[in-house]
């Protein structure tokens, strides 16, 4: 079986549309929701999952065999502690301010539902290159819709881009007002859901009844 | 007495796990499709939110706690393991799913296969975790008001994944636009109450 069979090719490419993790899975939305009022710390967190998913995924799958059923959630846990803790140190070290911005929602990259989810339900069932194929595509699916929804929420909500001013200052003399509620919380769902919308009414085999 | 009664009623509404910090979104949204199942994942949650918070404040304020094991003697007063928390934290918790999974597969096997892949992602709801750093940054000052934080998050998030199971029920005869059948209308409900719950933010009790 040559690195990049059919079968991989899907494992890869499946989660970043027809089987995403967030918008078809169900899993990784809590982080979703917090994270992403503004583009560059929806950025870093969706390069940091990635990461964090695609090692914990090689990790258990290189040991799926010896560890035992009754507690492997406990060794899950810690290995995606450690390799958490990892990502931590390095965000302070190289992007001190993303990392201030995410405040506690790197350690909570623990609880994300997403590393769990795959952990049990792919790694420990396939060899470790599969698992780095699917780690890699459902955390790349993932850093999507975070980036798409924090490209809305910051543009309509603060009228910026990474921090840039987008929407001239003319609009604003025009009567331009920047939508308030596009920052708090519960606007990130409905934009979550209009992507759900659009995404299902394209892939028809998607809906349900 | 009357700080417990009064942190009881803050944990439900004004500081509802799931509408005030979304946390435990994942499991919330999975399954809330029928009342009965939602009730049985609520009752979980409740239950391992209320042992483990009691267990971690103690830990926190005699093992990892700058300072915290000065009652071993004086030598010990410097310690700072407080990075250790997360660990720690996760860990208890972790145990006590596994205990909750064994026995409901034990004792309640239907409902066992209704919660599915959901019973071992208990562990890590960011609800629970959620409450164990709460507590944390928070500083109550005994066991008891923990241990009340604890339930009373357990039973607001029972309440709102209730509330949504029933809204979903009641939804199978509603006309809603194709796409956005099941999940699409979940989320969208789910910001409406949370638009409804941020009314309570700013009670003081």
């Amino acid at each position: 079986m040559g690195l990049l069979s059919s079968k991989n090719k899907e494992v890869l490419v499946g989660p970043l549309s027809t089987n995403n993790p967030v918008i078809v899975q169900m899993l990784g939305i809590c982080s979703a929701l917090a994270v992403t009022s503004k583009l560059e710390p929806s950025i870093v967190m969706g390069i940091s999952v990635t990461a964090v998913v695609a090692f914990a995924n090689v990790i258990i799958s290189l040991l799926r065999n010896t560890i035992p059923n009754r507690i492997r959630i406990i060794v899950q846990l810690v290995v995606v502690a450690a390799l958490v803790t990892i990502v931590s140190e390095v965000l302070k070290a190289f992007a001190y301010d993303v990392n201030k911005q995410l405040s506690v929602f790197v350690g909570l990259i623990i609880t994300n539902c997403i590393l769990m989810g795959r952990l049990e339900a792919f790694a420990l069932g396939n060899g470790p290159w599969e698992s780095f194929l699917d780690g890699i595509g459902n955390g790349l699916g993932y850093a999507l819709i975070l980036v798409i929804v924090g490209f809305f929420r910051e543009l309509l909500g603060s009228g910026t881009l990474l921090g840039f001013q987008v929407i001239p200052e003319a609009c604003y003399k025009l009567g331009y007002v920047n939508n308030g509620l596009m920052i708090l919380p519960p606007m990130a769902l409905i934009v979550i859901a209009v992507i759900i919308w659009v995404h299902r009414s394209r892939n028809k085999e998607l809906q349900e009844n | 007495m009357e700080q417990l009664l009064s942190t009881f009623v803050r944990s439900i509404f004004v500081d509802n796990m799931v509408f005030a910090y979304y946390l435990g979104m994942c499991s919330f949204l999975a399954v809330s499709k029928n009342v009965k199942t939602a009730l049985g994942l609520g009752m979980a949650v409740t239950f391992i939110l209320t042992c483990t918070l009691p267990i971690n404040y103690m830990l926190e304020n005699y093992i990892l706690k700058e300072g915290a094991m000065s009652w071993l003697g004086a030598e010990y007063a410097g310690v700072n393991l407080s990075f250790l928390s997360l660990i720690i934290f996760i860990a208890i918790i972790a145990s006590f799913t596994q205990l909750v999974e064994m026995v409901v597969e034990k004792f309640a096997p239907a409902l066992y296969a209704s919660l599915g892949i959901f019973l071992p992602l208990i562990a890590v709801n960011c609800a629970i975790l959620g409450g164990s750093l709460f507590m944390q940054q928070r500083a109550f000052s005994n066991v008891g008001i923990a241990t009340v934080y604890g339930f009373g998050s357990g039973i607001g998030w029972m309440l709102a994944i209730v509330g949504m199971a029933a809204i979903r029920e009641k939804l199978a005869y509603s006309d809603i636009p194709k796409p956005l059948k099941g999940l699409g209308i979940t989320f969208i409900i789910t910001g409406l109450m949370g638009v409804a719950f941020m009314c309570f933010s700013g009670l003081k009790i």
